[in-house]
């Protein structure tokens, strides 16, 4: 919920930040109708929202509002320069209790009653004036003891009373108070001070300095036995360390700076290419170092455009494939380790695996043989080859040769990786692995052919000790030098040779610097490894740049100047990189959903459950596999239950019963997770893992098995892992598995609020619809009128241009869809809105909150609609 | 400035130069001697940051061949460029004293020039440089801006930013 909680908090400070300007318009000319309805739109939302997410108290305060505008806007009401600051007053109230929500993660305890009666009173036509004041004071009172929003309660505190006579003087008073309020109150109370760049450069250079000097007062201290300096030294080390922390803290930057034009790029591409793209931004407050930000900005734009240019199918090509007509952008960020993930994914066509063959044998990357032993994954990665591109034709956008190789080398060269995850016809994505700052690594010092060398530690995977008395040995085929480790062949590269050094410590007894670079692992031969360090990243000199072995160099401890290896760079020099890289399989294929690929081995877990035949599903499905004590097992209305991770899982028997007296002591449980629920299948018994091809026959022969196999021998039953999903999905969703059953129904959402169609649909795909949402009801009738088809619609009432009605009684009126079930969706489920809704031609009126009634109302729409 | 402190011995052409020409600065340049391989060159001391003594050297493997390496000066790292390689004079012999280091700044980087030794500070007028002999070895051409006479001696301006300009 953390996540919806920050997508809300966002949404409705934009919206009462937005509504405080066009209340003081509204005031200003109360006739204006395009501004009362857009403030009664946006306070219609924010309370919608409230509701949803069971926000009672600034739900019941943003409905008294509401009403109040909704009067202003039936006409029935005068718009009153009392009733405004009144608004205004239960927007600060509003304000106060985001702020407590903000701050503690649930909504503050408190009473609005007198600020609710006011507007109450306002609503039913009674005069403002006596009830302001303590409308204003108990706002005040509510707010927590979070200082901005006290402050704004105080302003218009000072600014009601002078309110209360008549509007004959009317504004002036009530702007100042709206001003003071948008630029001082709401969320995150200034406390900053702007500061140059150059300032904070030049404290990050002398921060390294003096990290450096402390280097080496530590190691002059650490070879002298002078006690004295010691316990000082101790507390400069830590000061100092703390202070680089401190200054390291002030050159992160969220990520989301890197974003910011490209919502605008978007729009514009879909302009130009005639497409719908939607791009969304997750963990836009992830943070990381400036420098590195100004690096990947340029890489990162170039993605999207590709992704909204070649990723991304027409609206014609999507409705085709039964996707809905906007192609969605997702860029994601977060931390992992020291460094930041950044994915760039879109859902449309994907790569095409084919034509990056053809490609690859056209221009002679690859042999014929080479590429059919090559795992898709690796195809793939021929487009990060220079002057490869797969687009048919160079567009305005992209497909100008400067393609994804720039991109990779201008992340590598900031250490980084970069990764593509792809599926014809789903879309592709980009995983993007970048160090958090360059300024300051912590680095393994090595020695080769008398020199010493920084590796940084980011690509260390292991150090193995080669030669000497029960060591591994080095082998050699041909010239190659390698290392069996753990049954692995481990590509070799010697750092003497390679940097053309005369190696005088004999091969005998060296080390093997095992490094990491994207999936391909190799070891690097050294004659001596010394300690860790922590070093200061400095640049060469431009007239070294050339020497790609090298990131950069630092000075260390004892003052020597010393070169920092690049893994990059060494894997490129030797060809490491252009090996195909089995490590990758290894590591990612269990994250695979296993499809028809029969061709290829899939990992297999063998249990039994229910009778004798065993029964498989792909390994890499299952997120655990847990033995649950027989007694932890619990029954809710029929339905047996763990408590697991602090949450309840739903278990499943395959045997279709369970009965806890015939249970065995410890019941062995598949775990399925998505996201963070989690489902568990009970078994009676684990098997096996075996490696199989996968030929399935008889597809569907019995729910929740998509056919039989032979495994070792054996005819075996494959599991439809989706159809067990769905058993336990009812309780998450209030589905029932029968919804499932034949061709999946199309829902059409009509929704203008982002948040709203990322709630509901979600939910509504979870119950096993096939959604496809829009953002007004001029996009939804441009849908029909192309032929695209759908079993119900559902659509919000309140929206900008056409509202919700309006769009019912245009479908109504004839067309494709005049007779498809028609849900309305709102915050305002009144009878009297029922009713209004009824006469436009909606079904069924739901309360936008309320996902188990939207559901029963969709079933019962679509049953009516097949019986009819 | 903290170079010409540090070399302030007096400089003993000062007062001939000073004799002939007028006195205005745009008149003469002051140049810091060194001498690489017996051939006495001048920088210009206004290019100088730092004249250190002999420096612990890193070699850069793969470097080209004019790097000598890099040093530490002051917990920055400087660019250490051996002349005798540049000029394509004849490397040190072996046992020969370390070479010192004369540093410079271009585009925000140091630079460390090494020369076998150096000499004084001396300002010398503009209008008694002569132009490079139109003999002169090419890539000597290429560095030098003129021609000077010392004493005895031919002393060679070197344009610091075409010394730096490698590969």
């Amino acid at each position: 919920m953390d996540d919806l909680l920050a997508d809300f908090l966002t949404e409705t400070q934009e919206g009462l930040g937005a509504l405080d300007a066009a209340l003081v318009r509204l005031e200003r000319s109360p006739d204006d109708v395009a501004t009362l309805s857009e403030v009664f739109r946006i306070v219609h939302t924010i309370k919608g929202t409230f509701g949803f997410l069971g926000l009672t108290r600034m739900e019941a305060v943003a409905h008294a509002g509401e009403s109040v505008l909704g009067r202003y806007r039936d006409g029935t009401l005068r718009v009153t320069q009392g009733g405004i600051s009144l608004i205004l007053a239960a927007l600060d109230c509003i304000r106060g209790i985001v702020a407590g929500l903000e701050a503690t993660g649930a909504e503050p305890a408190g009473s609005d009653a007198a600020l609710i009666a006011s507007l109450d009173a306002v609503a039913s036509g009674e005069d403002a004036p006596p009830a302001a004041p303590p409308a204003a004071a108990e706002a005040a009172a509510a707010a927590p003891p979070s200082p901005p929003a006290a402050e704004a309660a105080e302003v218009v505190v000072a600014a009601a009373p002078p309110v209360a006579p008549p509007p004959a003087s009317a504004p002036p008073k009530a702007v100042p108070a709206a001003d003071a309020e948008a630029s001082g109150g709401g969320n995150a109370p200034p406390q900053t001070i702007r500061v140059t760049v150059e300032v904070l450069e030049g404290l990050m250079m002398l921060v390294s300095e003096l990290v450096l000097t402390r280097n080496q007062l530590l190691q002059l201290s650490r070879n002298g036995a002078d006690s004295a300096f010691a316990v000082p030294l101790q507390r400069l080390s830590h000061i100092t360390s703390d202070l680089q922390e401190g200054v390291m803290k002030t050159r992160m930057q969220p990520i989301g700076n890197a974003w910011a034009k490209l919502p605008r790029l978007v729009r514009d591409l879909g302009v130009e290419l005639g497409k719908k793209i939607e791009l969304q931004m997750r963990g836009a407050e992830t943070e990381l170092d400036r420098q590195v930000l100004e690096l990947i900005k340029d890489p990162l734009t170039h993605m999207v455009r590709n992704s909204a240019d070649h990723g991304l199918e027409t609206p014609e090509q999507r409705a085709a494939a039964g996707k809905p007509e906007t192609g969605r952008i997702l860029l994601n960020a977060s931390h992992e380790g020291g460094h930041i993930i950044i994915e760039i994914g879109d859902d449309g066509r994907g790569l095409n695996v084919d034509r990056i063959r053809q490609k690859v044998l056209a221009q002679g990357l690859a042999t014929e043989a080479e590429l059919a032993a090559m795992p898709e994954r690796e195809v793939q990665r021929f487009i990060f080859r220079a002057g490869f591109s797969t687009a048919a034709a160079v567009t305005a956008v992209s497909g100008r040769g400067v393609g994804m190789d720039v991109v990779k080398t201008n992340m590598e060269r900031i250490g980084g990786t970069i990764e593509v995850r792809s599926k014809e016809g789903r879309g592709t994505t980009f995983v993007v692995k970048i160090p958090l700052t360059l300024a300051i690594v912590s680095a393994l010092i090595v020695e080769a052919g008398g020199e010493r060398f920084a590796i940084p530690q980011i690509g260390v995977v292991e150090l193995v000790r080669v030669g000497g008395e029960g060591a591994p040995q080095l082998e050699r085929i041909k010239d190659s030098a390698v290392l069996r480790l753990r049954d692995r062949l481990l590509p070799l590269v010697n750092l003497a040779g390679l940097l053309q050094l005369d190696s005088r410590a004999n091969e005998d007894s060296a080390f093997v610097v095992v490094t990491q670079v994207g999936a391909h692992v190799f070891g690097i031969i050294v004659d001596r490894v010394f300690d860790t360090e922590e070093i200061v990243v400095k640049p060469v000199a431009p007239i070294l740049r050339h020497v790609t072995m090298f990131s950069g160099n630092t000075i260390l401890g004892d003052g020597s100047v010393i070169m920092i290896l690049d893994p990059n760079g060494i894997a490129r020099a030797t060809g490491v990189g252009a090996e195909s890289g089995e490590g990758e399989n290894e590591r990612d294929g269990g994250r695979m959903v296993v499809t028809h690929r029969s061709d290829q081995q899939t990992a297999m877990l063998l249990f039994r459950a229910g009778d004798t035949t065993p029964k498989a599903v792909p390994l890499g499905l299952i997120a655990r596999l847990e033995d649950v004590e027989r007694d932890r097992i619990e029954n809710a209305g029929g339905r047996p239950l763990v408590q697991y991770r602090g949450k309840l899982m739903p278990l499943v028997p395959i045997a279709g019963h369970w009965d806890q007296s015939m249970a065995p002591e410890r019941q062995p449980v598949l775990v399925f997770s998505d996201g963070d629920r989690a489902m568990g299948l009970m078994v009676d018994e684990i098997l096996d893992v075996i490696e199989e091809k996968m030929v399935i026959d008889g597809a569907g022969e019995r729910p929740g098995f998509l056919g039989t196999t032979v495994i070792a021998g054996k005819v075996t039953e494959m599991l439809d892992t989706a159809w067990w999903l769905r058993q336990a999905g009812e309780d998450w969703f209030g589905a029932g598995a029968e919804g499932s059953k034949g061709p999946a129904r199309r829902i059409l959402v009509v929704e203008d609020s982002a948040f709203f169609r990322n709630l509901v649909v979600p939910a509504i795909g979870a119950a096993g619809f096939v959604v496809t949402a829009v953002a007004d009801a001029e996009e939804a009738l441009r849908l029909r009128d192309a032929g695209a088809g759908f079993d119900a619609v559902v659509s919000d009432i309140v929206m900008p241009g056409m509202d919700g009605f309006a769009f019912a009684r245009t479908l109504r009126e004839g067309g494709p869809w005049r007779d498809l079930p028609l849900i309305a969706l709102s915050g305002r489920a009144e009878p009297a809105d029922v009713e209004l809704g009824r006469a436009a031609g909606f079904t069924d009126y739901v309360a936008k909150f309320d996902r188990a009634a939207l559901l029963d109302s969709l079933r019962q729409c679509l049953d009516a609609a097949v019986a009819g | 400035m903290q170079t010409q402190s540090t070399l302030s011995d007096g400089s003993p052409a000062g007062h001939l130069a000073r004799g002939n020409a007028a006195p205005a600065d745009a008149a003469e340049e002051i140049y810091l001697t060194l001498t690489v391989a017996d051939q006495l060159c001048g920088v210009p001391v206004l290019a100088i940051r730092d004249v250190l003594g002999v420096q612990a050297i890193t070699r850069i493997p793969l470097a080209p061949a004019e790097v000598a390496g890099s040093l530490n000066l002051r917990g920055r790292i400087v660019t250490a460029i051996d002349l005798r390689c540049r000029l394509g004079l004849p490397p040190r012999a072996e046992g020969q004293r370390g070479a010192m280091s004369i540093v410079v700044e271009r585009e925000g980087e140091l630079y460390s020039l090494l020369a076998d030794q150096v000499g004084e500070v001396l300002p010398l007028p503009l209008a008694d440089r002569a132009a490079n002999p139109v003999t002169l070895d090419a890539m000597w051409r290429e560095v030098s801006r003129g021609v000077h006479r010392v004493g005895e001696r031919l002393l060679i301006v070197i344009d610091v930013e075409r010394i730096l300009a490698i590969g």
